[in-house]
Order: C-alpha cells, then structure tokens, then sequence
C-alpha cells in the first residue's frame, strides 16, 4: 500500500498549489466557556490537495471541522472560502459555496433510501418549488429525473450497487459510509471534508475506501480535509498534514516531516519520548 | 403495500421476502400482480373514491338503527365534519409527520380561517358594503360578502401567512420546547377572537357570540340556469349533500397536494429534517425556510379547513377553538402513522365518526343490546377517557401507526432495482462484493 499511491502524490503538488488556496482560515478561535477548544488557529486548504488533520482526542479537530462547515460559530477570527467570506454563515449558505461534509458518527437519514439521502445532498443544486412540484411542471419533472440520475451515478461512484432503493438504516457499515460521502458529493462541493472515515472499519475495507479517495481526487476537481486517527491512511493519501493539540497547531508539513517532528512525537507519547 | 414494506425492512435486498411470497396463498394476489401498475396503483383508491363520493345516494338504502356496533350510519351532515377534520389531519401531517415538528397549537390555523371567512363573507363589517361574487345575499346586505370559493382560496393564504409569522420565531425551537410554544399560539388565537369585540371601539370577531351567519357557497344563478349548478347551498334542498361532496372535493385536493410535496425536492428536505435536523442542514437545505414552509403548508390546509367548516355551519364561534381539537387532530395522525398520509386519512376518518356520532351511537347499541336496564351507559361522556385508552393500545401495540408511512422505493421507471428481478441482482451484489475483498492487502 505505502509504495505506489506515493509516487503518484508527488507528481502533482506544484502544479496543484499553484491554483492558490481553496479555504483559508485566520487565527480562528472557538471558546466553549472557560474552554479553548482552537486557539487562534490559522490554517489553509490549497485547491485539489488532500490535507489531514491529526491530533489526540480532544485536540479539537471535530470543532475545527464543526467551525469551517457553520455549525459552531467561531469566538474569534475569518474564515474565506473560494474567495467569499463564510465566517458564523448557516451551514446550508456554505454547503451551498461548495463545502461538503461526513460525520464522525455516521449520520445518514435513517428512515430515508440510498437514493433519497444522495437526492437530499443535491437539494441546493435543485430549484423545484413548491407550486410546481404539485402541478408537476415538465421543468421540474425533467429536473426531478434528471436529479435521480445523477444520484444512482453518484451511488455507483461511491461503490454502491443495487442498493439505491434500500433504507439507510438498513445498510452494512461500510456501506454506510460509502454513502454519508456519496451524499456530500451530491453537494458539488469543492472542499470535501471527512470526519473519520475509516472509524470502525476492518483493514480491507480501509485499503478500499482509500483507493476510493485516490479515486475521487483523480476524477473529480475537489480538495479533501481528512480528519483520521489511521495513520497508515494519513501518511498515504496526504499532500500535507496538520497537527492540532489543545486546540493549537504544533506541525505542519508533508507526511515525512510530520513522521519526524518531534512536538508531534511528543504529543502523542508524552514529554520525553525523543531523548 | 404492507408486503412491499416488509421486504424493505426485514430483508437484505428483497431477497428473503422474494422467495416467500412465491411459497402460499397468493393465487389472488399473483392474478393481482399481473395487471399493468397503473391499475394495480390506482384503482384501489380509485375504488374507494367511488363508494365515498356516492355515499349520500347509497346512505338511505344502508340499514340504520340496530346496525351490530356502530348502531347507525353517519348522516351526511356528519361525514362533511369528518370530512373536514380528516382534511385538517392531513394538514398537520406535514407539519407533525414530514417535517418531524410537534404542533400542538394546530387549532389557531382552523381559527384564522373561520375567522376570514367571518370577515370576508359574512354582515360583520356592517359600517361598509362589498360585494364580489356572493351567493344567497340580498345585494343591499351590508358587510364584506365575497365568494365563499374565494374566501376559501384567501383564507387559506391569509393562514398560511399567519403559519410564517407564528413559524418564524417559534420554529428556532426544537422538540418540546417548539410543542410548549405552539401549544401557546393555540390558546392565544382563541382568546384573543374571544376579547376581540372591542379594539379600541372596534368589533372584530363580536366576542363570544361568534360570526354567524356566514354566507354558503354556491354557484349564483346564472349558473344555474345554464348548467344546473346549485345557485347557493343553504337554499338548497340537499344542502348537506352538496357541502359533502365539496368537503370530499377539497379533502382530495389536500392528499394529491400533499402526496406531490412529499415526493418533491421539499418533501425530502422536510424528511431529511426530521430524520437529522444537523445533517439536513450540512447537506444544503436551509433549515428555518424548510421548515417554515412546512408550517405554512399546514397552515394552509387548516385555514381552508376552517373557512369551510365556518361556511357549513354558517358561523364561527370561539367555542369551537379549543385545545382539544389540537389534540384530537395530533391524535389522528399518530394513530395513522406518522407521515402516512393514508393512515391519517383513515384514523381521521375513525376519529372523527367517533368525536361526532360514533361514540353516541356505539353508547346507544350498547345500551339496547348489552347492558341491561337500568345498568346504562352514557359512552359518549367518557370520549376522552376512551381516546385515551385508545392511543395507549397503539403505543403499545402498534406505535407505528395504523397504516405506516412506507418510506422506501419510490418506483421510478429506468430503476428496476427490484420486482422479480431482485434475486438475480442479490447474487450479482454479492459477485461484486467479492471483488472488493478481493484486493491485495497494504
């Protein structure tokens, strides 16, 4: 695994970083109470990189993630998103600039199929409204087909097959998680930002979910922020990686800087590790 | 459509269910299965549209008094109130079933609306003198007499208006706090048509004493003597007829609206809602408008509910607009299935007989038959006790519904991802699954 994806990564990163960055994100500060989950954290995602954010538990990757996507309003600091400003925006207003996301813990809509969740993720993209879905327009039936299409490609995209029509709920693990990120794809988003996507899945299922990532980089212009604990997944697919503790970045730099930084070294084995 | 449910739940990719609908009993059900899906979809319905649309013809022909149980049928006075409350059940329904938002303040709406049909067709107003349309009213009448068919159209809007104003401070609420709050909009809109007789000297609502009376609907004269149409309905010898079939008329309307909703780009955003508010939001639908329109839509239907049911009974009084029927609505809906729209329509239409006669009539067949002399019952006076007991039964027994909303395989043409062909399409799935683990090891 650790050789050939490697190789292709390296090609690519001029050419990539010369399209400037996606997201930038300014000495943003999020306060819960007394609490500094992020400390003044500035950060950037160029455009079609694949960037990592790693960390102990508690570190606040999750918030990071919860700030850029409009969930928590940050204390302090901006955020720019493909040149427009999204600081405290609602989460639909950035999902709709192109921002898509998975979620730690899976969260799907249960009762809804494979296809309803994709078709719901395209729900920006869509513009049906409400007397002419009753009188059933042919724009909005052509859209309405059109829209379902698109969600049963986006499903073979994300490995899905013959699955369109079953509950969410119903779905094996991996499956589920195959379809959380066809779901964000649906959004057409620029930034795909995925929270732990190989949690709770079994060493093949990973090898598998990061050849899809291979895969999505390849064939479609997005850039992905991964939040992993699996550290085979962040030193394979990353262009670059950052590390975040007690809220503050401590590192930041390729895979095998990363590997050999001492503050990440001791982060994550305690003081005194290096010596 | 239970079949078809229980295939979606209880087995991986139709297969298990595949296999034991081939094994009995289905001979009906296979010859069934043949016809063309049009027919198959629609003609069930299409069949019971039949038998209630010509219900007031066939009613004089049913036995009444002494029928087992329910005693009698329902008068066709009644069923236009059953009728009308089914219609506000399903109303609710998208609010409580789609949208996932406890609404307990629901008998505002059917207020708003009583109350514009009261303003716009009725003598309330006396100090002017408007006319657009009116049936039935002399035209030197004084007050504000617009065509019931219109105030129904305007009441509708000026309740869905009122659903956004009372939506968009309450709707940042979640659960119960949303219910407490809605459930506050619902005693205040009774309250204040009851006080409002006075505004600073001016009669709004004429207090407790109501609007009344509020002019028919109909179709004028001219109509009627070129098409037959009837001219007014309350001039009309069979008044309760007519109103029944333009409640029955207004009550399909509401379902094939709601039907269309759910199944558009809003009905799955109102889905998506109430399945995860958070997610449902990080996936680009914007939550306050999602949900407003939810609460609009409800509205909607509650206020032509309630201008309609005011136009019945040619008046609408604060009397009317109590808590209960909140409650009784919700009620219809939960015992359902949430978000079944045919389980609302048949627990709306059970709920609603029994509210009007049933329980008397039940009372009454009881005491003829069952309880001895002297040891008689008076049912209809424990109805809430009953209804009680009746939603516990279901919690228990059934708390998915009635009729469960069957939320699965919307049969779009190019799919065929199921029907005969899904044992074939399991194995090539599991073909395909071994593919994937097939790939070397990292």
């Amino acid at each position: 695994m650790s050789g050939q994806p490697q190789e292709q990564r390296q090609a690519a990163p001029q050419q990539r970083s010369s399209d400037g960055d996606l997201l930038v994100a300014q000495e943003v500060r999020k306060e819960f109470g007394g609490l500094i989950a992020i400390n003044d954290l500035t950060f950037t995602i160029p455009s079609r990189s694949i960037v990592s954010l790693i960390g102990p538990n508690g570190a606040g990757k999750t918030t990071f993630f919860n700030t850029l996507t409009g969930l928590y309003k940050v204390t302090d600091g901006q955020i720019v998103f493909d040149g427009s400003d999204v600081t405290n925006k609602p989460p639909h207003a950035i999902t709709k600039l192109g921002v898509g996301r998975t979620f730690q813990n899976i969260r799907l809509f249960p009762q809804m199929t494979a296809l309803e969740n994709v078709l719901v993720g395209m729900h920006s993209r869509l513009k049906g409204g409400i007397v002419g879905s009753i009188i059933g327009t042919p724009r909005v039936r052509r859209e309405e087909r059109d829209a379902v299409q698109q969600a049963r490609e986006l499903l073979r995209f994300a490995g899905l097959r013959n699955v369109d029509n079953e509950l969410a709920e119903a779905l094996a693990y991996g499956d589920q998680r195959r379809l959380e990120v066809a779901r964000a794809l649906a959004t057409d988003p620029k930034l795909l930002l995925l929270d732990e996507p190989t949690a709770g899945m079994n060493p093949q299922e990973t090898v598998t979910f990061m050849e899809f990532v291979s895969k999505l980089r390849e064939e479609r212009p997005v850039a992905i922020l991964l939040i992993e604990h699996d550290m085979k997944v962040v030193m394979g697919v990353s262009d670059r990686v950052t590390v975040l503790d007690y809220g503050e970045k401590i590192a930041e730099g390729s895979p095998l800087e990363i590997q050999k930084d001492e503050r990440v070294i001791e982060a994550y084995l305690g003081q005194g590790a290096t010596q | 459509m239970p079949r078809r449910r229980d295939r979606a739940r209880s087995s991986l990719r139709g297969y298990r269910a595949d296999a034991s609908r081939r094994s009995g009993l289905h001979v009906v059900g296979d010859g069934w299965r043949t016809l063309p899906r049009p027919v198959r979809q629609f003609s069930p319905a299409i069949a019971l549209l039949v038998l209630a649309a010509t219900y007031p013809l066939y009613l004089s022909s049913l036995p009444s008094g002494n029928v087992p149980i329910i005693h009698s049928f329902p008068s066709v006075r009644s069923a236009v109130t059953i009728l009308v409350f089914t219609t506000m059940a399903v109303g609710l329904n998208v609010v409580v079933g789609y949208c996932g938002l406890l609404d307990l303040g629901y008998v505002a709406f059917y207020a708003i609306g009583a109350y514009t049909a009261g303003w716009l067709a009725s003598g309330q107003f006396q100090q002017v003198r408007f006319h657009f349309g009116s049936v039935g009213v002399t035209h030197t009448a004084n007050g504000i007499h617009i065509s019931i068919w219109l105030v129904l159209v305007l009441a509708a809007l000026l309740t869905a208006l009122g659903g956004i104003l009372i939506g968009l401070p309450t709707l940042r609420l979640r659960g119960d706090y949303l219910a407490i709050v809605t459930l506050g909009f619902g005693e205040i809109i009774p309250q204040f048509v009851r006080n409002a007789d006075s505004l600073h000297g001016f009669d709004l609502t004429n207090g407790t004493f109501g609007i009344s009376p509020i002019d028919s609907p109909g179709f004028g004269n001219s109509l009627k003597t070129s098409l037959g149409l009837p001219s007014a309905y309350s001039q009309d010898f069979d008044a309760d007829r007519l109103f029944f079939w333009t409640a029955l008329g207004i009550l399909i309307l509401t379902i094939v609206c709601c039907i269309r909703l759910r199944d558009s780009r809003l009905g799955r955003a109102w889905i998506a809602i109430r399945e995860d508010e958070t997610a449902a939001g990080a996936m680009g639908i914007p939550l306050m408008r999602t949900k407003t329109w939810a609460y609009a839509i409800g509205a909607f239907f509650g206020g032509i509910s309630g201008a309609y049911i005011a136009s019945f009974n040619a008046g609408a009084f604060p009397s009317q607009f109590n808590f209960n029927i909140s409650v009784f609505l919700l009620c219809m809906v939960i015992l359902g299935g949430m978000g079944s729209i045919w389980g609302v329509v048949v627990a709306g239409v059970i709920l609603s007989w029994l509210n009007v006669e049933g329980l008397a009539n039940i009372g009454t067949w009881l005491n003829d038959n069952i309880f001895p002399a002297g040891h008689q019952i008076e049912v209809a006076k424990y109805q809430f006790g009953i209804y009680g007991v009746i939603i516990v039964l279901m919690m228990m027994f059934r708390p998915q519904g009635l009729i469960p909303e069957a939320r699965r395989k919307r049969e779009i043409e190019e799919s065929g991802g199921h029907g005969p062909l899904d044992s074939s399409l399991y194995e090539m799935r599991s073909a395909d699954e071994r593919g994937g683990t097939g790939v070397p090891h990292g």
